[in-house]
Order: C-alpha cells, then sequence, then structure tokens
C-alpha cells in the first residue's frame, strides 16, 4: 500500500507527470475571471466563493483521465489486479495519491486567490476549510468514474460528463461554506453536510470503484 | 493447481471448452496451438483477470504470477524503482537476485522508458522473481529477447522449478527446459456454443 503510494506520488512530480498542471489550470481560470466580468469589487465579492469552487471543482476534473488510463495502458493495472492488493484499497490509495498531488495545491492556493477576487477577509479560512474537506471527494468521485471508464479510447469527455454530476452536492455544500464565511454568517449547517458527504464517499466508493473496474477488464 | 472442464470466452464468443489438466510442482507446462486459439484467454483466466463460463481452477488464487505482452513498467522510473515496487506490492524486499538473474545491474539506474524492447522484457520477467510465487502464468515470454536473453530466462525458469515452483506458458520456441505439451487447439469450442457467454448479466 505505502509502496504504491510512494509509487504514484513520484510518478506525479516526475516529468510527464502531471503535478501542477491542475494548479496552472485553477489559477488562468481564477484570473480569466475578472477579466470577463469586469474589476468591480462588489460584484467580485459576492461571486468569488462560487468561482473559487468552480475552478477547484475543474482543475480536479482536468486531471481524472489519467488516474488509471496510464497503468491500463502500460498493463499495470492487469498486474496490481493479480497481486495481492486488495483492488478496493489500491484504488483508494490512488485516489489519495491524486488528491495529495492535486486537491491539496488547489486548498493551499485558493486564499491566495481569493484575495484577486475580491473576497472578504473572513471568508478565507472558510473557503480553506470547505475545499480541504471537499477535494477529498471529488478525487474518490473521480476515480469512481475512472474506473467505469477505463478501458475506452479517448473516454475523458465521457468520464467528465459521468462525474460532474456526482460533483454537484460536493459543489453546493462546499460553496455555501465559502460563501457564508465570507458574508460572515454562521456555516456549521453546510460545512457537516460537506464533511458527512466527503465521509460517505470516501467510504463507499473505493469499493464501488473497484466493482466496475473488476466488470470493466473482464 | 488443477483445472478441470474448464470454458473460457472472449468478447462473449466462446473459444475453449472441457479444458483440464493438472500442473504439479516443479512441473513446466507449455501451451501450443494457433493465433487466436485462445491460449492468452486461458492463461487470463487462470491468472483471475477474468471469470471462466464453466468449470473449476483450484489451487490458483494467490499462488499466481502473471505476465502478458504488456510489462507493466512506469517508463519514468528507473529500472531499481520499478522492480522494488512489484517487490513490496508482493512483500518482498530483495530485488538483488532478480537484477543478477536477469543481468539488469549495469540498468539499475537508467529509466525505463529509455530501455530497449528486449531489456524491457528482460525487466519484466525479472518481476516474476521478487513476487515469490509459486505459480507463473506467462503469455509469450520471450518476445523481442534476444538468444542470450532466452538463456538467462531458461536458467531463471529452471532454477523456479528445481525450487519447486511450476509454470505455465504460451510459447512456441524451446526453453532447454523439460516441459509437457498441451495442444489446446484440441479444445476447441464450436462455434456457437451456448454457454451463457452473452450480457444476460446487463440484460
Amino acid at each position: 500500500m505505502k509502496a504504491l503510494l510512494l509509487r504514484d506520488l513520484r510518478l506525479a512530480l516526475r516529468a510527464g507527470g502531471g503535478f501542477g498542471l491542475g494548479l496552472a489550470f485553477f489559477l488562468t481560470v481564477t484570473m480569466l475571471v475578472p477579466f470577463s466580468v469586469g474589476p468591480e469589487a462588489t460584484l467580485l465579492k459576492a461571486i468569488a466563493p462560487g468561482v473559487l469552487w468552480l475552478g477547484a471543482l475543474l482543475a480536479c476534473l482536468l486531471s481524472l483521465d489519467r488516474l488509471l488510463a496510464l497503468d491500463l495502458e502500460d498493463g499495470s493495472l492487469e498486474l496490481l489486479l493479480t497481486a495481492p492488493l486488495p483492488l478496493e484499497g489500491a484504488l483508494a490509495i490512488k485516489a489519495l495519491a491524486h488528491w495529495l498531488t492535486t486537491g491539496l495545491p488547489l486548498v493551499l492556493a485558493a486564499p491566495f486567490l481569493g484575495v484577486m477576487l475580491q473576497l472578504a477577509a473572513p471568508g478565507h479560512l472558510w473557503l480553506l476549510a470547505s475545499l480541504a474537506l471537499g477535494t477529498p471527494a471529488l478525487s474518490v468521485i473521480g476515480m469512481f468514474g475512472a474506473a467505469l471508464t477505463v478501458g475506452i479510447k479517448r473516454g475523458g469527455l465521457l468520464l467528465s460528463l459521468l462525474v460532474l454530476p456526482l460533483y454537484i452536492p460536493t459543489l453546493i455544500f462546499g460553496a455555501e461554506v465559502a460563501r457564508r464565511g465570507s458574508a460572515g454568517l454562521d456555516a456549521s449547517t453546510p460545512l457537516l453536510m460537506l464533511a458527512g458527504l466527503t465521509l460517505a464517499v470516501v467510504a463507499l466508493m473505493p469499493f464501488a470503484a473497484a466493482a466496475v473496474l473488476r466488470m470493466g477488464l473482464r | 493447481m488443477k483445472v478441470s472442464d474448464l470454458s473460457v470466452a472472449r468478447g462473449g464468443v466462446p473459444v475453449l471448452s472441457g479444458v483440464s489438466f493438472a500442473l504439479e510442482a516443479g512441473e513446466a507446462l507449455v501451451l501450443r496451438g494457433p493465433n487466436g486459439a485462445g491460449k492468452t484467454t486461458l492463461l487470463r483466466c487462470i491468472a483471475g483477470l477474468q471469470a471462466p463460463l464453466t468449470g473449476q481452477i483450484e489451487g490458483a488464487e494467490d499462488r499466481v504470477a502473471y505476465a502478458a505482452h504488456a510489462d507493466g513498467l512506469k517508463s519514468m522510473l528507473t529500472v531499481r524503482e520499478n522492480l522494488s515496487f512489484w517487490a513490496q506490492v508482493f512483500g518482498n524486499v530483495n530485488i538483488a537476485q532478480a537484477l543478477d538473474g536477469y543481468a539488469l545491474r549495469p540498468l539499475a539506474d537508467r529509466l525505463a522508458g529509455t530501455l530497449s524492447a528486449g531489456q524491457k522484457r528482460r525487466l519484466g520477467l525479472a518481476r516474476l522473481l521478487v513476487t515469490g510465487r509459486p505459480i507463473w502464468v506467462l503469455d509469450e515470454p520471450t518476445v523481442s529477447l534476444d538468444a542470450d536473453a532466452v538463456a538467462l530466462f531458461g536458467s531463471a525458469l529452471l532454477g523456479h522449478l528445481t525450487a519447486g515452483g511450476s509454470a505455465l506458458m504460451a510459447t512456441h520456441i524451446d526453453l532447454g527446459v523439460d516441459a509437457r505439451v498441451l495442444d489446446i487447439s484440441t479444445y476447441r469450442a464450436a462455434p456457437d456454443a451456448d454457454l451463457g457467454a452473452s450480457d444476460a448479466a446487463f440484460l
């Protein structure tokens, strides 16, 4: 398990591993927002939590098709299936590696991008908290989508179409935490809902992903 | 390991039926048959990568080390890193024997992506040595190997068999190892045989 995590992290950090792509995408999208809606501070302040959450979600989506496709291409996915690791555990570990290399940098970068979008001061902490709680869910749901589309050539778009609807609850509660937080309201209810959602998908999705992967490779 | 009355399908079409054989410790069995006879499908089935239509496979679970056309190498990891990863997955730490067995030590710090096809294949086969599994299930193990590398593979195989392991291989060349031959073209399934190979599970 540990070996798999270290291998995936090492691969992500080596040339061609795609580390930083999601982060750069997040940065670019957020930068484009003031250009498209204008520099008016009150408007930016109002839309900042939603825009940041949407940007993080899309940045996460961008790297999902690499989750299993590369392992399928070079044959290591089949070899992992014959290895003594339980497939559910292996997929959970791979999702964790994805979160560490994609989700976590987004979480850490978000408060800085919040400044660019005039996010109100108390909102930064709430934004950080909501992304930290919400992005693991994006990674494990994405793993399920990747397992579902793994055998399909150029399945990237299909993967996005399948995964985006599943991201909706996380997006709603995550953005709501950030919005309430930045408006100075009590954000604990959506935060608890978000945490609950994440815990549920982290517990269930590895099993679902392993089940569809076993079916798909047969 | 014992296989009895096995039927397997590829892409929903039954290719083999009624396959039965036993593989004892220390024994090698070579599958023969023309292209498309179902060698790969049978091997995948025994490795647990696909379910048989009918029949039983006994004593294979968690004892098989499988090697197919793809070697499962990460091109951005070095030879040593690739090998240690698989060693750790299978609960071993010692990769020295595998490096020496396939003369990989001079290449140990090269990225796997920069190796030639034959060198990659040697690395793929060296992975078998670090799994510690008793049954090797090999699909065309000698593809892209030169004569010297085939000899290395032959001696690794011999070492595995003398240590009480066994091997099931689809190969067309002589490895210099005593092996029983099983011609699987005699088990060809009737093309219209209905063994439940359709997508009934999804309907």
